[in-house]
């Protein structure tokens, strides 16, 4: 999640203040990570600096800063950019996966225990994601669902990985 | 909640499957497979195409009977049982879903909620009345009338999840309940099914290879060449 890139798509929406910024951060994006006011802020000077964002004005009131920022157009241009181009797909977790099955296999290691075991923490998690889609709201459920896809992904991939590993042993044991 | 889901076999448990064994001719398809679940409980039955899940499924509902091993039922044994003991059971103590629906074309939806009730010598009018209320819980009203080939795949799932659920059956066994259906139709009749299995108490044994849906069950068990295997998260070894 790029913060700058997010605050920046949340100040095309409409110009708002810090304090705003930082509370549609965290209903919508940083659910389990909030955004601290010092990266707001640090984060907002450094747009500033860079022209992606400019303040207009100090309004009287409370909290530590009344500034008004505004997206410029090279903040529009930037954000813009980002929301169009494709993110890079990252399989991430299978390349630590693959290497422990790699690695249990060569050394004779219980290869399919660590999977099972592997496949019983990705289920546990999966249920914690559908228990919260069944008691939360409509974001509760889109963040959810995106979290139970990318595990199932994993979880075939293990299944598929375990009916392989007679062939697999062979291959990496020669 | 009809009247033994309280009471336990041997081990504490309100079904249990101990060492079942069964081939269909040559090729077997249970080797020894065990598994108990509690009164209430929702216990996932996961497992590759063709590794027996579905076959033990049908064996601790008294549809097959194995050629070896045992299976209990609220402190009863019930693979000796005759087939019109176990069909008696099947009808009174147990519900189904199946994958997809099979709903009798014949009948109305509403008739066909109200099977169960009816195959159990109910009044028509009575259990035309208690089938009547599923609709609105399930989101299908008005859609009382309807015979089978007018209704779409989730609306049809729907009335096969409240005929498997009217008579409150102890345990509910589901077999992919949701293998024909999107995604999003799928959430709704897992919904649906954990709510109602959870409001009613009834124990749901449920078959599937998709962990999304395994998910809603509190546990899963993984059976594997007509074994099962018990999963559990956390460091492997010592």
């Amino acid at each position: 999640m790029s913060v700058p890139l997010t605050l920046l798509g949340l100040l095309e929406r409409e110009p708002s203040h810090g304090y705003d910024l930082k509370r549609d951060y965290d209903l919508y994006f940083g659910r389990s990570r909030p955004l601290p006011f010092g990266q707001v802020y640090s984060t907002l000077a450094r747009l500033a600096r860079d022209g992606k964002v400019v303040t207009a004005g100090v309004e009287p009131g409370e909290g530590p800063d009344r500034k008004r920022y505004v997206i410029t157009e090279a903040g529009v241009s930037e954000f813009d950019t980002w929301l169009a181009e494709p993110a890079a797909p990252e399989p991430h977790l299978q390349t630590i996966l693959f290497a422990k099955v790699v690695l249990a296999l060569m050394l004779g290691k219980p290869a399919g225990e660590y999977l099972d075991a592997q496949r019983a923490a990705h289920l546990a998690r999966m249920r914690e994601l559908t228990e919260l889609k069944q008691r939360g709201g409509l974001v509760d459920t889109l963040l959810a669902d995106h979290g139970l896809f990318h595990l199932e992904a994993d979880l075939r991939w293990l299944d598929l990985t375990v009916a392989r590993l007679g062939a697999l042993a062979r291959e990496v044991q020669r | 909640m009809s009247g033994g889901a309280g009471r336990a076999g041997a081990g504490g448990s309100l079904i249990e499957a101990r060492d079942l064994e069964l081939s269909f001719g040559a090729t077997p398809a249970l080797r020894g497979a065990s598994l108990a679940a509690d009164a209430g409980e929702m216990l996932a039955v996961m497992g590759p195409s063709g590794s027996g899940k579905s076959t033990l499924l049908y064996c601790l509902a008294g549809i097959l009977q194995p050629s070896a091993g045992e299976v209990w039922f609220g402190g009863r044994r019930i693979d000796t049982l005759g087939e019109t003991e176990r069909s008696a059971l099947r009808r009174d103590r147990f519900g189904f879903v199946f994958q997809s629906g099979q709903l009798v074309p014949e009948l109305s939806a509403v008739e066909n909620v109200a099977l169960p009730l009816l195959l159990g010598g109910m009044r028509r009018a009575s259990a035309l009345a208690q089938a009547r209320p599923w609709f609105g819980r399930l989101g299908l009203d008005g859609l009382e009338g309807r015979r089978s080939g007018e209704l779409s795949g989730g609306q049809a799932q729907r009335v096969a999840l409240a005929r498997g659920l009217i008579k409150a059956p102890d345990v509910l066994f589901a077999d992919e309940p949701t293998g024909s259906l999107d995604s999003l139709t799928g959430e709704q009749v897992m919904g649906l099914l954990t709510a109602a299995a959870r409001d009613q108490g009834s124990t749901v044994i449920l078959v599937t290879h998709e962990p999304r849906v395994a998910a809603y069950a509190r546990r899963e068990v993984i059976v594997r060449d007509g074994r099962v295997s018990s999963l559990t998260a956390g460091r492997v070894g010592p």
